[in-house]
């Protein structure tokens, strides 16, 4: 009895696991989106002045930015990866209906993090107009294309 | 028998007066918006801090100053669809007084008498100052016009009778307001129940759509869809009092995720005001008590 129940518990699991299981693609856009908030908080805790100012981190934490910015992004989002569609992601269905639109604030990020780019070692005062910048960018995408937690 | 049939009939005709009497609109005095005269400017403030733009703006579109409306705003009791609120003199508000924008906004009543749904939130707003009040009524009348017609809401019966709201009103309308604060919290309780109207989102809805003050901002289903609104009470939200105003200026939460949702418009909001006013938002939600135990069972909004 005690066997069978720990068996048919262990088969719960498996099965758990195998139903929540993500996408490869899902993990790495959500990924791409960790290394970019990663970055974003080395600058914005120097524009915070919670952290020393120093241009060296600041520059590559801006050129990561960038390069996130330049991964093409069809591949992370096939279709059928919506938060309807599966568990583990809050990508709304209105991405794909508007894809056109998606693309140009994509691109609109990848302006924002060259600014950034271009400021960000001259001086701990040039980052935070460039954080609101790059702000206003990821809010231009998930106030439409993204669902509450 | 005949005598008991006269009995209920009289009954149920003061019955009826009585539900009229209770459920009628009631208006704000007209003195007192006699002599106010509005500012434009300070209106632009009292605009942003109240979020109007946020739900009358047309969905999708860059100028977020037209006011056309026709945002959806789907509930348990139907979807409603934010109206006009251009100076178009037949589509929007153009032929209004400041009198009827305070009936509206600080009554929830529109020029024709009409009870407003709830989804226009002048439970918040009811607790406006005057002047605030003709401030905005000055700052709405400098925008572009607009001669969309508002859509009309999408409510089944029985709520789409208006009348019954002037029962919902009865149950829920107050203008007192939910948390007692220390004058130095009064600004960001202003902001926060009169003005940004936060709770609308934040706070947990009865059967009948009125917030659940004893819960008040312990979050609450995302009404438009998936997902929950957060709490902002402390046994959840561990964001610091700077942290709460960063995100109201930048949106970036502490991990430098970004906000979402209708919450990216708040911001764009938040981020237009004052610093002092963002750091007093944040001191009144840092202040929040934790909410009661949830008895209800479920929150349905």
């Amino acid at each position: 009895m005690k066997k069978s129940f720990a068996t048919v518990a262990v088969l719960a699991t498996l099965a758990t696991t195998a139903m929540a299981e993500v996408p490869q693609a899902v993990k790495a856009r959500q990924g791409q989106f960790n290394i970019m908030a990663l970055n974003l908080g080395i600058l914005g805790g120097m524009a915070k002045g919670q952290v020393e100012y120093n241009a060296e981190a600041a520059q590559a934490a801006a050129d990561s930015l960038v390069a996130v910015s330049m991964i093409h992004q069809t591949a992370l989002w096939p279709e059928g990866t919506d938060a309807d569609s599966i568990e583990g992601t809050r990508a709304l269905p209105a991405i794909w209906a508007n894809i056109d639109d998606v693309v140009a604030k994509w691109g609109a990020f990848g302006e924002a993090a060259k600014a950034m780019q271009a400021a960000a070692g001259q001086g701990q005062d040039q980052i935070g107009p460039n954080m609101g910048a790059i702000g206003g960018s990821c809010k231009g995408c998930h106030d439409t294309y993204r669902a509450p937690q | 028998m005949r005598r008991i049939l006269k009995l209920l009939v009289a009954a149920a005709v003061i019955g009826v007066a009585v539900g009229l009497w209770l459920t009628a609109p009631d208006r704000v005095a007209p003195e007192r918006f006699a002599s106010l005269s509005g500012d434009v400017a300070a209106g632009e403030k009292v605009f942003t801090a109240s979020g109007c733009a946020s739900c009358h703006h047309v969905p999708g579109a860059e100028d977020k100053l037209i006011l056309a409306g026709g945002m959806a705003f789907p509930s348990d009791f139907g979807t409603f669809y934010a109206p006009n609120i251009s100076p178009d003199p037949s589509a929007g508000i153009g032929d209004w007084k400041v009198i009827d924008l305070a009936n509206a906004v600080m009554k929830g009543v529109s020029p024709k008498g009409q009870h407003y749904y709830p989804a226009f939130p002048y439970n918040a707003y009811n607790k406006m100052t005057d002047q605030d009040v003709a401030d905005l009524f000055a700052y709405l009348q400098s925008l572009p016009a607009d001669a969309t017609p508002s859509k009309p809401h999408d409510v089944g019966f029985p709520f789409n009778i208006r009348r019954s709201l002037g029962g919902w009103k009865l149950l829920f309308f107050s203008d007192d307001y939910v948390m007692d604060v220390p004058a130095d919290l009064e600004r960001g309780r202003y902001l926060v129940e009169a003005q940004a109207h936060c709770a609308e989102c934040h706070t947990p809805r009865n059967a009948l759509g009125g917030l659940d003050t004893s819960r008040w901002m312990a979050g609450a289903p995302n009404p438009s869809g998936k997902g929950t609104i957060p709490a902002l009470t402390p046994d959840k939200l561990t964001w610091s009092a700077e942290d709460v105003a960063y995100y109201l200026e930048s949106g970036f939460t502490p991990e430098y995720d970004s906000v979402g949702g209708h919450m990216a418009e708040v911001v764009d909001n938040f981020a237009h005001l004052s610093a002092e006013d963002r750091a007093a938002v944040a001191a009144y939600v840092k202040a929040l008590p934790a909410p009661k135990a949830d008895t209800s069972g479920s929150s349905s909004y």
